[in-house]
């Protein structure tokens, strides 16, 4: 078996029965990254820096100094700050930044002996649920629909067209969703063991859906932010992307705790996550919101729904229904506050200490022709809206309006807790869509975020997993929701259901 | 309320982003769109609602009134677009 074929958990074992070593294993996937180009998940391979630091990871395992991860290669979201790796946030303003720190998420994977293999694709400034707004070009999802032929050639020409634009007709490249594409479609090729992430909005959890991986974004103030290039402040959460349930339980307790140098990282002990993947989850209450069904949603979704209720009331769980009644105000009201935190996050992109600079004539044409050549139409559309939501006469109407919304929102779970233990929805409201499909209509893009943005206005943690192929074959995802700060209870309900569903589909290779 | 092409200039004035006049008539539809689909918030009743501005409980935490970092100009001016002797240059900005 190919070395690239194991998962995290499998690969350290492996690595600690000295079955092979930390430079095999990491050769084995930079390899399969060279090859995967045109599945555009890498913007910058990294493979000197992983070969060295695979074989100090060797040489400390030798020294009977192994970490937790110690020698499995990873990919980072180049929404990280990596220090003295290029880190673009996926943009043209910081196409040429070198951070000269790196962020706590990432030095806590290395303090524990991971290795990195590269920086992965996103949308820019993590704006985006297809990853089509990149400056380096959408991610190609590893799976394709049943019968359509993206082929490994359409793939690269794809790839190496400049301005990225879609040839005529559907080449049936699927997007592996956003903005965390590059990173669940490394996992999903696997180009990687594990992947950073971050969440805005749905950013971890859709692409997980739409590539048949598993993704978590934990409780707001778990990952520090520090050294993660903001978008949202208030919503920004890091969190990994893996091949199964214990593999994102491994990599979240390496990445969380507290950084005094995030103010909202919470001081609170992380558990050792991987113990509750597994444990038996008889005798929860599991609730079932009846707002999470929208028009259109494909029948095969509401099957994978109940299929896991079924599942979950097999394995001793006590279902119940719960009402979440703002659910349908949370996109709107995510459509202001992030907006409105990005116009002020990204209002520190003027061209003087760091990244682009444009000419001219005077300061205010310099920040105006900086931001305009800098920013993609996406990441503008955002910046105006939030500027238009903050500006006088304006603040009330909008942007305290959705904060009370929000508050309306957080209140409706702070109800279901007291009726359930963790909440099962399905994660995204369709599988991957093609490339294209959804590009021109802002709104219709926005919606795929529908059953996960909730979780991040009210601060919760959300696990998306993958537990069945629609009629395409292409993966579906559930999503568990926990309580604040109870991630152990997630992960066990997750475990229950991926033991249940036995997914074990993989992309055919095509790239 | 509608937005019309005068605000969108102001507001991309405000964002600091230069808009092509050829792309304000098509921005300011975009724009509309968006806030019209963000108008049914006001269904939601709020009243007597505190606004949400954290999800973390917690007050914000102290620390020492010390240096933790710094000392380091040749660092911090690295990624400058134009920088002489560790000091960021930067236009004129006082006529």
């Amino acid at each position: 078996m190919s070395l690239t074929k194991l998962t995290l958990a499998s690969a350290l074992e492996g690595l600690a029965k000295r079955e092979f070593t930390s430079v095999e294993l990491t050769q084995a996937h930079i390899e399969a990254v060279e090859a995967a180009r045109g599945l555009n998940a890498y913007i910058l391979e990294t493979p000197d820096k992983a070969l060295d630091m695979a074989a100090k990871s060797d040489a400390r395992r030798a020294l009977g100094e192994a970490g937790p991860l110690e020698g499995a290669p990873l990919g980072v979201k180049d929404l990280f700050c990596t220090d003295g790796v290029r880190t673009t946030a996926c943009s043209k303003i910081l196409e040429n930044f070198v951070p000269t720190y790196e962020s706590t998420v990432t030095s806590q994977l290395w303090r524990d002996g991971a290795v990195m293999l590269g920086k992965l694709n996103l949308d820019q400034f993590a704006m985006g649920s297809s990853n089509e707004t990149s400056y380096f070009g959408p991610v190609a999802n590893p799976w394709r629909r049943a019968g359509e032929n993206a082929n490994s050639s359409a793939a690269m020409t794809y790839a190496k067209t400049s301005n990225w634009a879609l040839p005529e007709g559907r080449h049936g490249i699927l997007t592996p969703g956003g903005s965390s594409g590059g990173s669940a479609a490394a996992v999903a090729a696997d180009l990687c063991l594990g992947a950073t992430a971050t969440d805005t909005g749905g950013s971890i959890r859709q692409p997980a859906a739409f590539t048949g991986t598993v993704g978590i974004k934990p409780t707001y103030g778990r990952c520090s932010r520090w050294g993660v290039v903001a978008f949202a402040s208030s919503l920004d959460q890091a969190g990994p992307i893996a091949k199964t349930v214990e593999d994102a339980a491994l990599l979240l307790t390496s990445m969380s705790g507290h950084d005094p140098k995030d103010s909202t990282s919470l001081d609170i002990p992380v558990p050792d996550f991987t113990q509750f993947v597994g444990k038996s989850v008889k005798g929860l209450k599991i609730g079932i919101p009846k707002e999470y069904r929208v028009d259109n949603m494909p029948a095969e979704i509401e099957k994978l729904w109940q299929d896991g209720i079924a599942w979950l009331k097999e394995a001793g769980c006590e279902i119940v229904d719960i009402s979440l009644p703002h659910t349908k105000y949370a996109l709107p009201a995510y459509y202001i506050v992030a907006p409105a935190e990005a116009s002020s996050n990204l209002a520190r992109y003027d061209g003087m200490r760091y990244g682009l600079r444009e000419d001219g004539a005077n300061l205010t044409e310099i920040y105006e022709h900086t931001r305009a050549a800098g920013f993609g139409d996406e990441v503008k559309r955002r910046i105006l809206i939030g500027t238009y939501v903050l500006s006088a006469g304006y603040y009330d109407a909008y942007y305290l309006k959705a904060l009370k919304v929000r508050r309306r929102i957080a209140e409706d779970f702070d109800n279901a807790w007291a009726k359930c233990d963790a909440i099962l929805t399905p994660t995204a409201p369709s599988a991957a869509f093609g490339l294209g499909e959804n590009s021109n209509d802002p709104i219709a893009m926005y919606l795929n975020d529908v059953f996960t943005v909730t979780t991040n206005l009210a601060g919760l943690p959300g696990l998306s997993l993958p537990a069945g192929l629609d009629a395409n074959g292409l993966p579906l995802g559930l999503q568990i929701i926990g309580k604040p700060l109870d991630e152990a209870t997630v992960f066990s309900v997750a475990g229950a259901v991926e033991k249940a569903a036995g997914f074990t589909a993989k992309a055919e290779k095509w790239w | 309320m509608a937005i019309d092409a005068a605000t969108v200039r102001k507001v991309a004035r405000l964002a600091r982003i230069a808009e092509p006049e050829e792309r304000i008539e098509a921005l300011a539809n975009e724009l509309n769109g968006i806030m019209t689909w963000i108008e049914q918030l006001a269904e939601v009743d709020t009243d007597g609602c505190e606004p949400l501005t954290s999800v973390v409980a917690a007050g914000l935490p102290l620390r020492d009134d010390v240096v933790t970092m710094g000392g380091d100009p040749a660092r911090v001016t690295s990624n400058a677009p134009k920088s002489v002797n560790n000091f960021f240059v930067v236009p004129k900005v006082v006529e």
